[in-house]
């Protein structure tokens, strides 16, 4: 694989719940060690994108390709973080992390304080992570995501509820993780903290993919 | 092989400890089964004969009860901050996760059981004429067999509306024989009255035909989504 | 294979009757049992239909497992539900002959009881397609298909082992059945096959009709929500809404 090449390659992927498609033809190619955001209405499909592209909700038709091989099998290269934490309220961060990581065969504490660390917390901490502020559990949570080193991060609404302050620090952890080679994928309905941190901005619409621009306001010249 | 042992040990572990610090599955069913016992015996008042050839139902059934109750418990903490996705995102074999909650509640359940069995045995006034010894492997594979497919029905029913309903729905059927098959060894070596082998082999091929099932498909129903 | 109905339905309604004829005025009396017997004209070969019907639903739910084939589906569906139809047949028609002729409504017998199984297996594989999401329905139904089958062969030999009490089987039970009334047993069960496949299919259309208008109705609930308000980018919240 090249540098240039596309890593995620997403074809016409469609996505039905009952009566209702969430996803209505996406195709899409996206770079790899890039940061973009995924824009749009409540329902629009992001949500749905995002965990298509984890590998948890399955595609009712299409295909994703991630470093050519479809989501189940490029998990150890996907990190996810979704809306609510994905951890045990009774445990302390530690210890969630410690189990996460044995899921990923990832033997010590090493690696689980070190991403503890990176989203600027303390492993010490032996508060449940039920008893964190919900900063700390984003942060938490992304720290479960970065876990086993993925190459590319799918992050649903990493700043929701988070004070302004929190969040801008998040984002540049973001970028910083950009630089090091990273895919990074942001849904967000706080777009204006990314101007600047992100590489694109993705824009859907009633599950579809609408346009994709380098702002998040057109530029005068516009492309309307 | 060695990943699936270890991460079933990992996983088994953190429930223990999740439940041994919150105990309130295990405190509210130990309740919940002195309850089953106590209205079982208010309901049927026997003499000693009788009661051998009614015990084994009886026992199972009340078995049966508290262990739906338990079954129903066991993806609780998983969807809790829907941390079961967190478990389908990583590379962990749905095994494993299968094996460590099947090991958890054949824990939890026969724990419940060595409670309930000796109250009912003073309730009854129990006392086996046949080879006791035989209700150890009866008691072990029979609550193999309902913990087995009771840990895969309850995965199943995440996905359905109403789930706690679903799981007796799904689960009842299927363990019929099973059932029948518990409860007649058990009335056989109360009574003393004939030989409760076939019961037994009969559990053991169940325990082996779904035991094998449930690993083949519980990945197909994890990630069903 | 449109046409092919029409000409499926006018065949079973002739073949129906036919045997209904046969079955009441044409055959023979039994001797001991009387009239009660003709019930077994429809007993056996709804039976019969509803075994067929769940074991085209096992292959199907196999096929779906592995094809992941979304008619395999339907085909699973419609097997389970005609075949619950039928089975119930012979729940209610089992007893309406055993009251005069064994003196009690039920026994535990090894073929009533496996009957009984597989209807309550049946009935619950229903009840989780009702009850499941719609896109895992087929997924979990099919899993749940093979643990009833599974289930079968242990059923049959737990009462196998507790009690027999039912007379011979019909069919290679030795002669004792009069060639005549073999001839209306089974000129019945191929009515009811046919009326079985007749059902099944309908239903099949049905179901792949819903299934249709369901996939374009969602694609065009989302055009209209699209289409109905068209945003302008800008208009999309860019600060920080509470969530």
């Amino acid at each position: 694989m090249t540098e240039s090449a596309a890593t995620i390659r997403v074809t016409n992927l469609i996505k039905q719940f009952g009566r209702f498609a969430a996803l209505r033809g996406v195709t899409a190619e996206f770079d790899s060690g890039r940061f973009h955001v995924i824009l749009g209405d409540n329902g629009a499909g992001k949500t749905t994108l995002l965990r298509a592209l984890a590998g948890l909700a399955d595609p009712t038709r299409g295909e994703i390709s991630i470093f050519d091989k479809n989501p189940h099998e490029a998990c150890r290269e996907i990190g996810y973080m979704a809306h609510p934490s994905l951890l045990y309220d009774e445990m302390s961060g530690m210890e969630n992390l410690r189990y996460f990581a044995r899921l990923y065969d990832i033997a010590g504490d090493a690696r689980s304080s070190e991403a503890i660390r990176s989203v600027g917390l303390d492993p010490e901490l032996s508060r449940p992570v039920g008893k964190y502020s919900q900063g700390m559990r984003q942060r938490m949570s992304l720290a479960r995501a970065i876990l086993h080193d993925p190459k590319i991060l799918l992050l649903d609404e990493p700043f929701s509820n988070v004070d302004v302050h929190s969040a801008q620090e998040m984002v540049g952890l973001l970028k910083q993780m950009r630089d090091a080679g990273k895919t990074i994928f942001v849904v967000t309905h706080q777009a204006a903290l990314l101007e600047g941190a992100a590489d694109e901005f993705i824009w859907m619409q009633a599950g579809q993919i609408v346009d994709r621009t380098r702002h998040l306001v057109p530029d005068p010249a516009g492309r309307a | 092989m060695s990943s699936l042992r270890s991460i079933t040990l990992a996983t088994l572990t953190k429930d223990v400890r999740l439940e041994w610090r919150s105990k309130d599955a295990i405190n509210s069913m130990l309740f919940f089964s002195l309850l089953v016992v106590v209205i079982f015996s208010f309901s049927f008042d026997p003499n000693a004969e009788e009661s051998r050839q009614i015990a084994g139902g009886l026992i199972w059934v009340a078995f049966l009860f508290a262990a739906v109750v338990a079954l129903n418990q066991t993806w609780a903490r998983e969807l809790r901050n829907q941390v079961l996705d967190a478990y389908r995102v990583s590379p962990a074999p749905a095994n494993a996760l299968f094996m460590a909650k099947v090991l958890g509640n054949f824990i939890l359940v026969s724990l419940l059981e060595g409670l309930m069995a000796p109250l009912f045995m003073i309730f009854y006034n129990l006392r086996a004429l046949g080879p006791a010894w035989q209700l150890i492997p009866v008691a072990l594979l029979g609550t193999w067999a309902l913990v087995v497919n009771g840990t895969f029905f309850a995965a199943m029913s995440l996905r359905t509306r109403s789930r706690e309903i679903m799981l007796p729905l799904l689960l009842f059927p299927i363990s019929i024989p099973a059932v029948q098959s518990m409860v007649e060894a058990t009335r056989i070596i109360l009574t003393g009255d004939g030989a409760a082998r076939f019961w037994i082999v009969l559990l053991l091929t169940y325990d082996v035909v779904f035991t094998t099932a449930c690993l083949a498909l519980f990945e197909t129903i994890l990630q069903a989504e | 294979m449109k046409r092919a109905f029409p000409i499926l339905a006018a065949v079973t309604a002739l073949l129906l009757a036919y045997a209904f004829y046969e079955a009441i005025w044409v055959a023979p009396m039994e001797r001991t049992m009387g009239d009660v017997q003709r019930i077994f004209y429809y007993h056996v070969p709804s039976a019969w239909t509803a075994f067929l019907l769940f074991f085209v639903n096992l292959i199907a739910s196999v096929i779906y497992l592995v094809r992941r084939n979304a008619k395999a589906d339907a085909v699973a569906l419609v097997t389970g539900e005609v075949g619950v139809v039928f089975c119930t047949v012979v729940l209610v028609t089992g007893p309406i002959w055993a009251r005069p002729v064994w003196g009690i409504w039920w026994t535990w017998d090894i073929r009533l009881t496996t009957t009984l199984v597989l209807w309550l297996i049946y009935v619950s594989y229903l009840v989780l397609r009702r009850f499941s999401e719609s896109s895992q329905t087929p997924k979990l139904a099919a899993v749940l298909a093979i643990f009833g089958a599974l289930d079968v062969p242990l059923v049959y030999f737990s009462i196998w082992f507790f009690r027999t009490q039912h007379p011979q089987p019909v069919i290679g039970g030795g002669g004792s059945i009069d060639p005549r009334m073999l001839h209306v047993l089974l000129l019945n069960w191929l009515a009811f096959s046919c009326f079985a496949l007749l059902v099944s299919w309908a239903r099949y259309r049905l179901e792949m009709f819903k299934r249709e208008v369901e996939e374009a109705e969602a694609l065009e609930s989302l055009l209209v929500a699209g289409s109905g308000a068209q945003i302008s980018k800008t208009q999309i919240p860019l600060s920080r809404e509470p969530q």
